[in-house]
């Protein structure tokens, strides 16, 4: 204590300033700052989170509270924050907190749909919830009105209202192939999807809810004609054999298709939520409406088989409708049965032939009086085979100019048209006839005769056989042994040769000395009276050398009768 | 008291009208009214006791309590792994994932480190600044051992903030995994930080500086004058 005493009272003393009054208060800047951060980051937290909203799914398979996230477009606009059960124990309640921005969807008409893996024949979606985990998927819908508490769907809406494109539907009375998805095509280009299918509350048809993509909606015109195109269509009929399919998707998945008819008056764009009629095939979709149709009757007194309903009616080659019943009657007249076949005929087929029959005609310009009109110029309906093979027949009407003249009665309805037999019926009863007439030929006594006959030559034969016959091989052989001697004979070392040769060589040398006797009684005349005179040895008397052998003639007479 | 009644013949410099530059060690004759006065020698201000301390320290305090409540509401950290939806974590979720995940130390040691000291951090603080301003003579020597206890407690806390700070600048693997701070990080680092400042400006010296008996000090400083 003593040392610092004196020191302390040495110590400098600093010189004093005026205090600045507000220093104090400059601290306080931080816990302002620090509140103002902590508000600004409340706040911030407070702007970040949007509405909490309650969904209600049939389960909670692949929801995860704090993980599965709600997302809109692929865009995380919320996280499930909770999963219960309902109070009925019938469902899951999640709990979704959704993000600020994400208000936008807590509205009226939206819709909420748990996305997960989703395999079917029309393809694969979801494939990336397989890593990833199942989301909730959220449909914005337009409405203004706020709403916290929504239903699930249980399968992704066909169409999410930022889809352009528009709404029709279809009647059927029955689904076939066809299911919420399936594509429909127009030109077969896939423009749309089937988005709900419904059977209606009497439990008589189905009506299906399309959507049709923009900008392809417009061609769904007011004449549009909707046709079922799933699987392979495969008709026999009397045009034969037809194979019909949109594409492959549509073989597995079914699908739909749609087109105007007629093509070349499309027609003006239909309206939203036009109800359309869903054809079976292109075939009767394509078949102008029952409404332009006329009906027509034939009375046919002949065997109708292959005719069939659905078979075509031609006129002059042209198909102008279909037969649309079949009804055996009996005519108790005639006492025949006959075969009442209930035509539909479009006129319109006929196109400008019918129009300008309607522009050009006098009369009344209806297809009733069009037909009745060309009934009187003989028009005939027949039955004609369309197809050899499988015997189907179709009804055509052509003008038959051997027919008796005959004017429909008034006021007939159907009207009916007269028939006539067909080629095939003509030509039946002539190979008919033919057949008649062969069948009278008496095959059978020609048959008997012919067997006589036969049986008489048989028996010439085998006389000839046993007679004539050795006899003729006798002949043979004696022939062929006279020939035999004959060669022989003919033969340059045979003794006929050497026989003949002997003999020609004896006749040359009798020649010659007869010769000599000649030129020998030339000379000596006398001769012949006195005789030869003694000293003559020349001439020897020749008729007994022909007995003479050959050797003998051949060797020595030569010299004798040579030497003079 | 026992503490107290020990101290009673003590002198401070105070009393003496004397202070030690804070900067320099060069002691100054310093009286009342030349508070702040610059130092002779190094001209920093001259103070018997940390200036404003009471004041700055419960600013401090207040920024840091404030503070404290969006540093465990608001996620510290943002995990984004392939595939998964992305997740935010506060401390409190942290820790309780942790604690669910079988790692129940590590779990103890974040929840201590990150939310009971803070905590405590303030409320010593809290229990320091309104003794000393009361000049309570109430455990004098507990509080001075409080307080070297906060000041060397006190940067452990950075704990979780270090682990975001690491975590997000190691893991950055795009779509594979990528984890982010979030504003709830920046909240808890100040709160860390202001208790940091907050005890720092405490001045421990306040605790003894409590009038024991009105009489005592008079006559030590009328003692010393002459």
């Amino acid at each position: 204590m003593s040392e610092p005493e004196p020191s302390l009272r040495d110590l400098p003393e600093p010189s004093v300033r005026q205090p600045r009054r507000w220093t104090v208060s400059v601290i306080w800047v931080v816990p302002f700052i620090a509140a103002l951060a902590a508000g600004i980051l409340g706040v911030r937290s407070y702007l970040g989170s949007g509405p909490s909203v309650i969904i209600d799914f049939k389960t909670a398979e692949g929801l995860e509270a704090g993980k599965t996230e709600v997302r809109y477009k692929d865009v995380p606009i919320g996280k499930v924050k909770r999963t219960e059960l309902t109070e009925d124990g019938q469902g899951v309640r999640v709990h979704v907190a959704l993000i600020r921005d994400a208000e936008i969807v807590a509205v009226e008409d939206s819709n909420f749909w748990v996305v997960r893996p989703r395999v079917g024949l029309g393809g694969v979606s979801g494939l990336g919830t397989l890593i990833s985990g199942a989301y909730i998927g959220v449909d914005r819908g337009r409405s203004k009105e706020e709403r916290t508490e929504f239903q699930g769907l249980e399968k992704p809406p066909g169409v999410t209202s930022d889809q352009q494109g528009r709404h029709f539907a279809l009647t059927t009375n029955d689904l076939g192939s066809l299911d919420t998805g399936s594509p429909i095509y127009y030109r077969r280009i896939a423009v749309g999807r089937i988005i709900d299918r419904a059977l209606d509350a009497d439990g008589k048809r189905v009506t299906l809810q399309l959507f049709i993509d923009a900008p392809y909606d417009k061609f769904v015109t007011t004449n549009a004609r909707f046709w079922n195109a799933s699987g392979i269509d495969v008709q026999v009929d009397a045009n034969g054999f037809k194979l019909n399919t949109q594409s492959l998707a549509t073989v597995i998945a079914g699908g739909l298709a749609f087109q105007p008819f007629p093509e070349d008056q499309p027609g003006a764009p239909a309206a939203e939520n036009t109800q359309f009629q869903l054809f079976d095939d292109r075939t009767a979709a394509q078949a102008p409406s029952e409404s332009e149709s006329k009906r027509l009757r034939l009375r046919f007194y002949q065997n109708t088989r292959g005719l069939t309903v659905g078979a075509p009616v031609e006129f002059q080659g042209i198909e102008i409708g279909r037969v649309r019943s079949l009804e055996l009657d009996f005519d108790r007249e005639r006492k025949e049965f006959w075969t009442d076949v209930a035509l539909d005929v479009y006129p319109r087929s006929m196109g400008r032939a019918f129009d300008s029959w309607q522009r050009n005609t006098q009369r009344e310009p209806t297809a009733d009086t069009f037909f009745r009109v060309l009934v009187e110029r003989n028009l005939r309906a027949q039955l004609r085979t369309a197809n050899l093979i499988t015997g189907q027949l179709y009804v055509a009407l052509d003008f038959d100019p051997k027919a008796k003249k005959m004017v429909a009665p008034a006021g007939q309805d159907p009207l009916e048209i007269p028939t006539s037999r067909g080629e095939f019926d003509q030509i039946q009863e002539q190979i008919s006839s033919i057949v008649t007439k062969i069948d009278s030929i008496p095959f059978e006594e020609i048959g008997n005769n012919l067997k006589n006959t036969l049986k008489s030559a048989d028996e010439l034969v085998k006389k000839l056989d046993g007679q004539v016959v050795p006899e003729l091989q006798k002949t043979v052989a004696e022939a062929h042994r006279t020939l035999g001697a004959a060669t022989d004979a003919l033969s340059d070392d045979s003794r006929l040769q050497s026989d003949v040769r002997g003999t020609m060589d004896e006749v040359g040398r009798a020649a010659r000395s007869l010769r000599t006797l000649a030129d020998y009684l030339q000379r000596h005349p006398e001769s012949l009276l006195r005789g030869r005179p003694s000293g003559e040895q020349e001439l020897k008397p020749s008729p007994p050398a022909s007995s003479s052998t050959a050797i003998d003639t051949s060797v020595t007479p030569p010299a004798a009768p040579e030497k003079p | 008291m026992a503490d107290a009644g020990g101290d009673a013949p003590v002198v401070t410099a105070t009393e003496l009208n004397v202070a030690a530059c804070a900067a320099c060690g060069r002691i100054v004759r310093l009286t009342e009214r030349c508070e702040g006065a610059p130092c002779p020698r190094c001209s920093a201000p001259l103070r018997h006791r940390k200036h404003n301390s009471l004041s700055r320290t419960w600013a401090f305090l207040i920024a840091a309590s404030i503070l404290y409540v969006p540093a465990n509401l608001l996620p510290i950290m943002r995990t984004q792994t392939l595939g998964g939806a992305a997740r935010d974590d506060t401390i409190l979720s942290g820790v309780f994932e942790l604690w669910t995940a079988g790692s129940w130390d590590l779990a103890i040691i974040v929840f201590v480190a990150s939310i009971v000291v803070p905590l405590v951090k303030i409320g010593m603080l809290v229990l320091l600044l309104i003794t000393s301003q009361r000049g309570s003579h109430w455990a004098r020597m507990g509080r001075s051992r409080m307080y070297r206890l906060i000041e060397f407690v006190g940067h452990w806390s950075m704990l979780d903030i270090f682990v975001v700070a690491l975590m997000a600048a190691l893991v950055r693997f795009q779509t594979l995994a990528d984890i982010t701070p979030r504003p709830g990080s920046i909240a808890f680092g100040a709160v860390v930080v202001l208790t940091m400042l907050a005890s720092r400006r405490f001045d421990p010296r306040l605790i003894w500086d409590a009038p024991s008996q009105p009489r005592q000090p008079a006559p030590i400083i009328n003692t010393e004058r002459p």
